[in-house]
């Protein structure tokens, strides 16, 4: 019933502003149609000039509304993503000034150039010098862009710095899967033919380097202060690992492993106080349209101190004792393992 | 000017005296339905993509009411949708669908063929001094296969698995596994093989609409003489025909993944609990034979936009253009890196960072013709004598909006910023405003000012207006808000944000966006029936040359016949645009250069 009323008060609308646009087509042949003309003329030049000047102010207040929810505000929380935010600022400044200028100018023009009787337009068809003026200096102005932008994506897509830790990130409909290397800080060979039902990932357990291989599913954990390289996979379409937080994004492509790598600069805790949200969390978002959950593909990264991730690492178990128990030693030494690791990376 | 009056007023005479010739053996199937006529096949192309327009923007309706209100449920949707959105609420694979079905309708069926083809046929002939196209039979064949490319996409909407649903983009392996998406089943080989039609029917227009400005220009209409309406359509055409073969040799590539068992998209994948055998494909080889059309497919929408805005704001700041030469190359020059950037739209698929270097630097190369445009547009209306007829109104709009979108493209084709803003809604405000409301602004504008030449009467100016400012104040409302959700990283084609910690605080701007877009989508309404009412009901058109414009379309009777001008193709002396030359308002290219007249046309 509401939506019929609905649909009735449009039809309605509809048919008043189409009586009115009738009927002003009548009085304007009364009245004459050059003098409705020019006054219709006179009523768009002052609007397109009333829309510039509230445009604008929109504008600004729309900054006012939404620049605080941006992640401008909270700064990167990934090292290299400062040089991004910086280039950000500068591309604003720029594009901004532009922008304001050449707005002001169209709607300005617009206005001030209307029709008025007796006035002739001014025969200007060409002129060299500004049209040179106008090609040279956005073509350096953007060389300028250019350079500062490659600099900051070299460095960023350049290799991972050797003391990287580095996970292996998997994609699927629609969740994500980590694997840590283990004490042996190699990640074990896969073949997506193993996969298996208990194998989901398709870990080829002959080789010897996956035997100490972890697996974890939703979760992330990383240290802060050092590099995390991913090494990305994806099992069935493409996804991507999005973090907005960092300034990061990669494909995860079925068959072709990418990679990405960030060195992240505050704990989970350090943010939820920075931002001012008790619930604040690093997420990873599925930026690749992967099929209907793609929307609900979230992974969750838990920066902590190096002394929390060793401890939760050191209650982590190896992949292989799940997927194959008779391998499990007997006596389950829980921490022979992650010892090792926190000895090894203690000593760094 | 009294030379023009005179020579109107002959005009007029000779086009009542032939009128008469043209009656012979029209029935209504060869004047309606399978005409060879340019204008006739003009209108279909134009009144086709309307009705694709409503359904498009109707579908961009239904997936707003998702996003703005995702807690609540809808019923009267499913007494349309049925289990597409049981109890009300759509689901997320239907969803999904809308939006691919919004963006490959939008974007092909709309802004490709009923912009290129509507505008292409309608004004080439007629702006260069043709009777008809090269060929009118391959043109009318155009038509068709576009007309079967719609029925076959049409069709995929009713089936029981529905349409695509992978993104316009269909990225395969989404797309060529039925087991990864309800959509990726029958839905996708139906939007193959309909795409396959329409590249078929591209291919039949662009050469056609080549071949005739090349070859079939009446006498004196060098090259540089023509009108930038008819530059842009040229380039617009090269574009298509020498990339939307890439996407033909893509999609059949896709079609034998699907069906055959190949394996030249798919490698090592393991979906719905099967390990399958393909290996050895590239799924990011599809991303470049995509984009290598998809992006001159961008400039396919957006030129024709420019070269008519071009035209409009001219005739109605009744001044030349500024920079003729130069909004010549500048479109010669986008055409060309239109070509040669395609892969920013791939910086972050694992592409080489140093190739990437280069897409980068070629990217924003871009921005430099496109800033010789409007610095030239803004000229041209200084010192002007601007009159504000809805069609010079959408001309100014179409500057507004490519400077805001244009700008935007500086951040995205930077690929470091790219890595943050990438499938965010920053990218949705960006491609939107430039190429998608843009070009929409550049359709409107030749719609109203050439409406007058394609049914000799004129659309309501009071329905016009209103359609002007509801339609860019909202635009400008629904899009500008949008860059910020990209900044904060919320990405595009989620189906419901409030499971998200860093996405869920833009509910209300959702909901205000949402509202906002359904009544900018009232109005197109509104334009529709403005539209078809003005065809049969509207002010009837009584000067041969209602705008005081230079090119040859106002020289043929108020209802041209099929061969346009009923004696003999006028002949050029001049480019199209003299006016305010030599104290004139404004001089026909069809009159002869005076002895007392200034060089320099």
């Amino acid at each position: 019933m509401k939506e019929f009323l609905l649909v009735l008060l449009v039809l309605l609308v509809f048919v008043v502003i189409f009586q009115i646009a009738k009927a002003s087509e009548y009085v304007s042949v009364l009245k004459g149609e050059d003098k409705t003309r020019k006054q219709n003329n006179k009523i768009n030049a002052f609007m397109l000039l009333g829309f510039m000047v509230f445009g604008l102010l929109g504008a600004w207040y729309c900054n006012e509304l939404y620049y605080g929810k941006t992640l401008f505000v909270q700064g990167s929380a990934s090292v290299e993503g400062e040089e991004l935010d910086r280039m950000f600022m500068m591309t604003t400044a720029v594009t901004g000034l532009v922008f304001v200028i050449t707005q002001i100018l169209l709607f300005w023009f617009a206005f001030k150039y209307q029709e008025k009787d007796g006035k002739k337009a001014f025969y200007f068809p060409h002129n060299n010098k500004l049209e040179l003026l106008w090609t040279g200096v956005p073509a350096i102005v953007l060389c300028v862009l250019v350079v500062f932008g490659l600099k900051a994506w070299l460095k960023i897509t350049g290799d991972a710095p050797k003391n990287s830790i580095v996970v292996e990130v998997t994609g699927h409909q629609f969740g994500w899967e980590f694997r840590y290397p283990g004490a042996d800080k190699v990640l074990g060979a896969k073949n997506y033919k193993l996969t298996t039902g208990i194998n989901t990932l398709g870990v080829d357990f002959n080789d010897k380097s996956s035997l100490d291989d972890i697996h974890v599913a939703g979760t992330l954990h990383i240290p802060v202060g050092v590099p995390c390289k991913m090494v990305i996979n994806a099992q069935d379409v493409i996804h991507d690992v999005g973090l907005v937080h960092f300034r990061l994004k990669m494909d995860a492509v079925p068959g072709i492993p990418t990679t990405q790598w960030f060195t992240p600069k505050w704990t989970t805790e350090e943010m939820k106080k920075r931002t001012g949200n008790p619930n604040f969390v690093y997420e990873i978002s599925c930026d690749q349209m992967c099929g209907a959950g793609h929307f609900s593909m979230r992974g969750v990264i838990i920066v902590e101190t190096m002394e929390e991730y060793n401890k939760w690492l050191s209650t982590q178990k190896p992949e292989l004792w799940t997927v194959d128990p008779s391998r499990a030693p007997k006596e389950i030494k829980t921490d022979s393992i992650p010892t090792k690791i926190t000895a090894q990376l203690l000593k760094k | 000017m009294s030379s023009v009056a005179t020579l109107q007023e002959v005009d007029v005479h000779a086009g009542h005296d032939a009128h008469h010739e043209h009656h012979h053996h029209e029935t209504f199937i060869s004047k309606y339905v399978f005409s060879q006529d340019h204008k006739m096949i003009a209108k279909q192309f134009l009144i086709t993509g309307m009705i694709w327009a409503i359904i498009g923007g109707l579908f961009s309706v239904i997936f707003r009411l998702q996003l703005g209100y995702p807690e609540q449920s809808f019923p009267f949707l499913e007494d349309f949708l049925g289990h597409w959105a049981k109890g009300g609420k759509l689901q997320p694979e239907f969803y999904y669908a809308l939006v691919t079905m919004h963006g490959t309708i939008l974007v092909f069926f709309v802004l490709t063929a009923g912009l290129s083809g509507t505008f292409a046929n309608f004004l080439i002939p007629l702006q260069i001094g043709a009777r008809d196209m090269a060929s009118p039979l391959l043109n009318m064949l155009s038509y068709w296969f576009f007309f079967l490319a719609s029925v076959i996409m049409f069709s995929s909407l009713f089936v029981q698995t529905g349409p695509a649903s992978g993104g316009w983009t269909i990225y395969p392996p989404l797309s060529a596994l039925g087991d990864a998406s309800s959509g990726s089943k029958i839905g996708m080989d139906l939007w193959l093989v309909s795409m396959a039609m329409f590249i078929v029917s591209s291919l039949l227009g662009g050469l056609n609409y080549i071949t005739t400005i090349l070859n079939m220009r009446t006498k004196g209409m060098s090259m540089t003489r023509m009108p930038l309406t008819i530059w842009a359509l040229f380039f617009t055409a090269v574009l298509g025909v020498l990339s939307f073969p890439v996407l033909l040799s893509g999609a059949i590539l896709l079609l034998l993944d699907r069906n055959l068992g190949t394996s030249f998209f798919l490698s090592d994948i393991y979906v719905a609990g099967k390990v399958l055998p393909n290996e050895g494909g590239s799924a990011i080889l599809f991303q470049h034979l995509f984009w290598f059309l998809g992006h001159p497919e961008v400039y396919i929408i957006l030129l024709p936009a420019m070269g008519m805005s071009s035209e409009i704001l001219s005739v109605n700041s009744r001044k030349p253009i500024f920079g003729y030469m130069a909004m010549v190359a500048s479109l010669f020059a986008i055409a060309i890196l239109a070509f040669l950037v395609w892969a920013h739209h791939m910086f972050v698929t694992g592409l080489n960072p140093f190739l990437g270097a280069f897409f980068v630097l070629l990217t924003l190369l871009i921005a430099v013709p496109s800033a010789i445009k409007v610095f030239n547009w803004l000229t041209t209306l200084w010192r002007g004598n601007i009159r504000f007829t809805p069609a010079m109104l959408f001309a100014i709009g179409f500057v507004s909006l490519f400077i805001s979108g244009g700008l935007t493209g500086i951040f995205l084709g930077n690929s470091a910023l790219d890595l943050h803003l990438h499938d965010t809604y920053f990218v949705v405000a960006h491609f939107h405003i430039v190429m998608g409301v843009a070009s929409f602004f550049g359709m409107f504008a030749g719609v109203y000012h050439w409406f007058p030449k394609m049914f000799g009467r004129f659309l309501n100016n009071t329905m016009g207006y209103i359609h002007f400012w509801v339609t860019i104040i909202g635009a400008y409302l629904i899009f500008w808000p949008m860059h910020y959700e990209g900044l904060a990283g919320m990405p595009r084609r989620y189906y419901d944000f409030s499971n998200w910690e860093s996405f869920k605080m833009f509910g209300g701007l959702n909901e205000f966006i949402s509202f906002i877009s359904l009544l900018v989508f009232a109005v197109q309404l509104l334009f529709v029936f403005n539209f078809f009412y003005s065809v049969f009901k509207g002010r009837k058109v009584t000067t041969q040359n209602p705008w005081g414009s230079n090119t040859l379309e106002w020289t043929t009777p108020i209802n041209p016949g099929h061969g346009n001008w009923p004696g003999e193709i006028p002949e050029v002396y001049r480019g199209a645009y003299d006016y305010a030359k030599d104290g004139k308002e404004f001089t026909p290219q069809n009159v002869p250069v005076g002895e007392d007249e200034t060089s320099g046309h």
